[in-house]
């Protein structure tokens, strides 16, 4: 098996090579990828459209939100996928080989840093969603750090103590109300009469110009990416580290 | 001599193809499904790297746009284009059918930004900033990268549970011998 993997490697390898020829060197200004209009388009026309100055989040929460809100949707299904795969209710399966790591005393030093930083991280992580047209950031990296937060949490105390602000429950209607949100924006597009997931048209419910419209409801859909993210980041921490129990965790 | 100059010209994609082959190897021929998984991680972030690479652009900064450039041409690019709409509206009058309709087409593009006149009408090169639809696809595809490995993780740590190990190959004996 390792030869016959070595040798499909090498060949691809050679292959990819050969491929690389053909491609523009680094940094060419003309590289297709640079030069196609849809690049112009959106570098020049992104503000204009949407006064959004960062350009990523317009491309990823208007022009592409089909495919953004079907990213959500990937990742809400890998949430399910993990619970329906791992947890176990009840707990008397699968006792036998369970690696038990010898339970220490809380740590005084650690416990307290943590709750020194937890108000920090979530604060970051709510600017980095907020302020994620006008700055890098948005509902993915802003979901990610503030479901970090809770695996801090989970990690200096124990799994028990995080379930106390996030159980499960709240975890999966979050993780739900995520998606639903971000469809929401779409299905109040179509009740307007327009395009799915066409913000424009909600310049009669939000306030502003159409333009501004399309800012405020990229600021919702993000929001909406930041409620899954981070349920389903929490979510994939406490089945793994339990192993499916969600009791005490590592 | 040339062919050390060309790796050099190109060493974002060699880069990204030994990285890629790794990762592909150790999905292949590794025995460990977590070694598997890691595998998985690599050649993804090898495709993160090409995307990324190609994506780049000489001279040109990250595709947002700084609130000082906004705020500069703010007042005064507003102001052009409210005169802008004038013109055309006076020309209106005594040009040809070709003029008239580039004027109507004119001041239909400038009323649209003036029925908000407080926002800026850029005139933005785009030789200054990279392409942004390369981070985009790459920004999601990060995030699916997560969930695929945490669901391999899943899966992984239930074969655990139910085998007592993650070697493929005893995996497979096991089963062989439970039929």
């Amino acid at each position: 098996m390792k030869i016959i993997g070595f040798i499909t490697v090498i060949i691809t390898a050679l292959l990819l090579l050969q491929a690389e020829r053909d491609f523009p060197n680094w940094g060419d200004p003309e590289s297709p990828a640079s030069s196609y209009r849809l690049s112009q388009h959106y570098i020049t026309e992104t503000y204009h459209e949407t006064v959004v100055p960062n350009m990523v989040t317009a491309v990823l929460a208007d022009y592409r939100g089909y495919d953004t809100l079907f990213e959500t949707v990937v990742i809400f299904t890998a949430g399910i996928a993990i619970i329906g795969i791992l947890r176990v209710f009840g707990g008397n399966q699968a006792e036998h080989k369970e690696p038990q790591l010898t339970k220490q005393k809380p740590d005084l030093i650690l416990q307290t840093t943590c709750r020194l930083l937890l108000p920090i991280i979530q604060l970051f992580a709510l600017y980095v969603v907020a302020h994620g047209h006008h700055s890098p950031g948005g509902g993915f990296q802003g979901g990610v750090i503030f479901g970090a937060s809770f695996i801090l949490l989970a990690l200096c105390h124990d799994l028990k103590y995080a379930q106390k602000w996030v159980p499960e429950r709240r975890i999966l209607n979050l993780a739900g109300f995520g998606v639903l949100l971000y469809a929401g924006f779409g299905v109040a597009a179509l009740m307007f009469g327009e395009n799915f997931l066409d913000y424009g048209i909600l310049t009669h419910l939000l306030p502003g110009s159409i333009e501004e419209a399309r800012s405020h409801s990229m600021l919702g859909v993000e929001i909406g990416v930041g409620f899954t993210v981070t349920a389903i980041m929490f979510s994939i921490y406490s089945l793994l580290s339990s192993n499916g129990k969600m009791k005490e965790g590592i | 001599m040339e062919f050390l100059q060309h790796i050099a010209d190109s060493f974002n994609y060699w880069i990204f193809i030994i990285l890629m082959m790794i990762g592909l190897y150790a999905m292949v021929a590794k025995n460990n499904l977590v070694k598997k998984l890691i595998g998985m991680s690599i050649f993804q972030t090898a495709i993160i790297l090409f995307y990324v690479s190609i994506g780049y652009k000489e001279n040109a900064t990250i595709p947002i746009l700084s609130h000082a450039l906004i705020h500069e041409v703010h007042h005064e690019e507003a102001g052009h284009y409210k005169e802008a709409v004038q013109e055309a509206h006076h020309d209106e009058g005594n040009a040809a059918e070709a003029a008239h309709a580039a004027a109507e087409y004119a001041a239909e593009k400038a009323g649209k930004y003036l029925e908000h006149s407080d926002h800026a009408i850029l005139d933005i090169n785009p030789d200054d900033y990279v392409n942004p639809l390369v981070h985009v696809l790459m920004l999601t595809a990060i995030v699916v990268g997560v969930a695929t490995l945490g669901v391999g993780l899943a899966i992984t740590q239930k074969l655990y549970g139910e085998f007592g190990t993650v070697e493929e190959s005893e995996i497979i004996e096991a089963i062989k011998f439970e039929k």
